[in-house]
């Protein structure tokens, strides 16, 4: 068993939270991980990536190679177009539909979907929505999450006792309101 | 002892814990600044009193570094690459001086330049300096290379340099710990001589650390820190220094090229280790994060052998990181098919946060210097040289901590009017304080804006020693109290701070406006 993803997005919008989640369910499962993340300046709005390796044998590199990720996981769907050329031939691009449009000149939304359209496994997940309907869209990156599992053969079970784990600190209502957006996500990827 | 999920600061942080460290001192810089932070969380370390509150600059953290070696105690000293400039003078001595307590040293080098202004190469300072160097090539050997450091500073009475990279220092893997160490008890230098660098003394120090050398290169053939792996095929060898090392191993795989393969992870590298393995292959190929540091040592002057292939003959950039893919390259290894990014897909710099105080103090500045025209302002290291970018185009340099107040008093010495500085308040009190008295010493007449928002903002809000300081410290330094104008960088405010810079852009002397509102990300934090 070996996955490469990549996370994408726009600083603030939580990649590093799906990281941990899914890094943490990999590690209680045995499986050898990596996780290459981006701090610092670029976290100020800019376009944010971790490459994230998990894999039963142990892995060299912490990032990537080109043209062999089995799936770019995007919070933002410009953004999941950024990383093509990781992408594997049969890998999948999972993207939420929600823009976050901070530039001056970003893409108008025909062309953009077109785009996506065009990688020949692509979902693409009404995030935003789903997390409003739950209560709050600060959970689009754990619907986002939730979209992913079954195309990488991660568990809910363990995402859910990832998600525990990193919202318990904050109380109950969120570890729920975190754990519906994860099998909210999983569904409404079941059924696109 | 258990395994945890580590960033490779993480896993640096925990091996100088577990070594029985009793202090660590830093000034934050991406990517150097996760390995205090660890520090400063960590439980165990405040149930041990280990020293983790951070320094001014990088500069007085390698001296109390040093200061507590000299006490007998482990100390480590965390920067990023430049920082070890400012550090430099009290870097370079502490290889003269030698330590009592042992002192591991961290520079994470960027290359890539993902959030600096330049991609030096650390490892060249430990060889200035004469002091063993350790590049780890994963989270793993961060965690034990840090270990390892404090006995052989401590074995041979030396600071050890640990170099890093971006990429290990922000990427998470399992790390397995060993066995925790005590810290050592408090114990003078033997010789209360030996940190005294007075000339008769030093020449002594000097010969010292001379003779040292070649059993450093000894250490660095018995640690098996630099081991040779097998390969079959000897047409091509490959020596691979730190992180390169995955690369080399992710694109060869199993099915991959089997190629002999030096494994460099301590400095000084043997020239015998060296000359041995290049013996053994018809070429090489030299892989490393960073300058060509071994390349260059290889390839000398008289020597242009074309067998040796690397960053200085185009097989590899001669900038920018590695990557498998350039690896892949380099070997002649096949490509996959490659998908291109859609031409609609926009860069996404990063800016200033939406209610950032920068924002507000440019939009002021912008207006009360535009009737001087454009070039004017000198700038310096923080969230705030965001101000360079459009829509605020309202800075014209960036340099190094601190030279915004230098470089403005140098213009206004030449006669450029008005001539401004615009810093922040951490960086301040970093390196802007020292440049601030030349300039009262000589009446200069420069404009030096503070854009004080309480924080060490860009690598994610450490606590500034400016905070509540500002006015006494330029008062100290004898600014004239009524040039030090604090304003309140609000939209509301505009008009007045845009009168106020007025003012002081006119003056005949040192002005200090220190615009001070608290990072709107700190405060988003405390209310959370």
């Amino acid at each position: 068993m070996k996955k490469d993803v990549i996370l994408a997005g726009v600083g603030g919008q939580g990649i590093l939270t799906i990281a941990a989640a899914i890094g943490l369910a990999a590690v209680e499962s045995g499986l050898h991980l990596k996780q290459a993340e981006v701090h610092g300046m670029s976290q100020r709005g800019g376009a944010v990536q971790s490459h994230l390796r998990i894999s039963d044998l142990p892995i060299s590199s912490d990032l990537i190679p080109e043209g062999s990720c089995d799936m770019i996981l995007s919070v933002e769907p410009m953004e999941s177009l950024r990383y093509l050329p990781f992408l594997s031939a049969d890998g999948w691009l999972v993207t939420s539909s929600k823009t976050f449009e901070n530039i001056p000149g970003y893409p108008d939304k025909k062309s953009l979907f077109s785009e996506i359209r065009k990688v020949e496994n692509h979902q693409v997940i009404e995030a935003y929505d789903i997390a409003r309907e739950l209560g709050s869209q600060k959970v689009s990156n754990i619907v986002m999450l939730g979209a992913a599992a079954g195309k990488l053969g991660i568990g809910l079970e363990q995402l859910e006792e990832a998600l525990r784990l990193l919202f318990g600190r904050k109380g109950e209502e969120v570890v729920q309101l975190n754990i519906a957006a994860l099998l909210a996500g999983d569904k409404a990827s079941r059924e696109g | 002892m258990g395994k945890l999920v580590l960033l490779g600061d993480e896993a640096i942080a925990q091996g100088a814990l577990d070594a029985g460290l009793s202090g660590v001192y830093a000034y934050p810089g991406t990517p150097s600044t996760e390995i205090t932070e660890y520090i400063q969380r960590s439980r165990a370390a405040r149930e041990r009193g280990v020293h983790s509150d951070w320094s001014a600059n990088e500069k007085t953290a390698m001296e109390a570094g040093l200061g507590m070696s000299y006490a007998g105690k482990r100390a480590m000293v965390c920067m990023k690459h430049v920082g070890l400039n400012v550090a430099a003078d009290a870097f370079v001595n502490a290889g003269m001086t030698g330590v009592n307590g042992g002192l591991v040293v961290v520079s994470a080098d960027d290359p890539s330049m993902h959030s600096s202004q330049n991609e030096q190469d650390s490892r060249y300072y430990g060889k200035f300096a004469m002091v063993p160097v350790l590049e780890p090539a994963s989270q793993q050997e961060a965690y034990d290379l840090t270990r390892y450091g404090f006995e052989l500073s401590e074995r041979f009475s030396l600071p050890v340099l640990l170099r890093i990279t971006t990429r290990l220092a922000h990427s998470r893997s399992v790390v397995e710990r060993g066995e925790e160490k005590a810290q050592n008890e408090l114990k003078l230098p033997g010789d209360l001589k030996q940190f005294i660098l007075l000339p008769s003394l030093a020449r002594k120090r000097y010969k010292s650390l001379l003779r040292t050398q070649e059993h450093l290169i000894a250490e660095g053939e018995q640690s098996g820190l630099n081991r040779e792996e097998d390969g079959a095929d000897r047409r091509l060898g490959i020596i691979a220094c730190g992180l390169a090392y995955n690369y080399y191993r992710e694109v060869a795989g199993g099915s991959g090229p089997g190629y002999p393969v030096l494994k460099i992870s301590h400095y000084p590298v043997s020239p015998g280790l060296l000359r041995l393995f290049v013996k053994k292959v018809d070429q090489v190929l030299v892989l490393e994060e960073g300058a060509p540091f071994v390349e260059e040592s290889l390839r000398g002057i008289l020597d242009e052998d074309p067998a040796i292939q690397g960053r200085m003959d185009g097989t590899l950039p001669r900038d920018g990181e590695l990557s498998p893919g350039l690896v892949r390259v380099a070997l002649g290894m096949e490509q996959p098919p490659e998908r291109t990014i859609p031409e609609i897909v926009k860069n996404r710099p990063p800016a200033l946060c939406k209610g950032c105080s920068h924002i507000d103090t440019y939009n002021a500045l912008n207006e009360a210097i535009e009737p001087s025209g454009p070039g004017r302002v000198f700038s310096d290291i923080g969230c705030y040289t965001l101000g360079a970018l459009p829509p605020y185009n309202a800075i014209n340099s960036c340099v190094d901590m601190g030279a915004s107040v230098t470089m403005a008093k140098g213009a206004a010495d030449a006669g450029l009017r008005p001539s401004v500085a615009v810093i922040g308040d951490s960086t301040f009190t970093h390196s802007g304080m020292t440049g601030l008295l030349d300039a009262v010493v000589e009446k200069s007449a420069v404009t030096v804006i503070i854009s004080d928002n309480s924080t060490t903002g860009m690598t994610g809000g450490q606590p500034s020693h400016a905070t509540d300081r500002l006015v006494a410290i330029c008062q100290g330094i004898g600014v004239e109290p009524e040039h030090i104008r604090v304003i309140n960088p609000l939209r509301k405010h505009h008009d007045e701070n845009v009168r106020i810079m007025k003012q002081e852009l006119e003056y005949e002397g040192v002005s200090v406006i220190i615009a001070q509102r608290e990072c709107i990300q700190t405060l988003k934090k405390v209310k959370s």
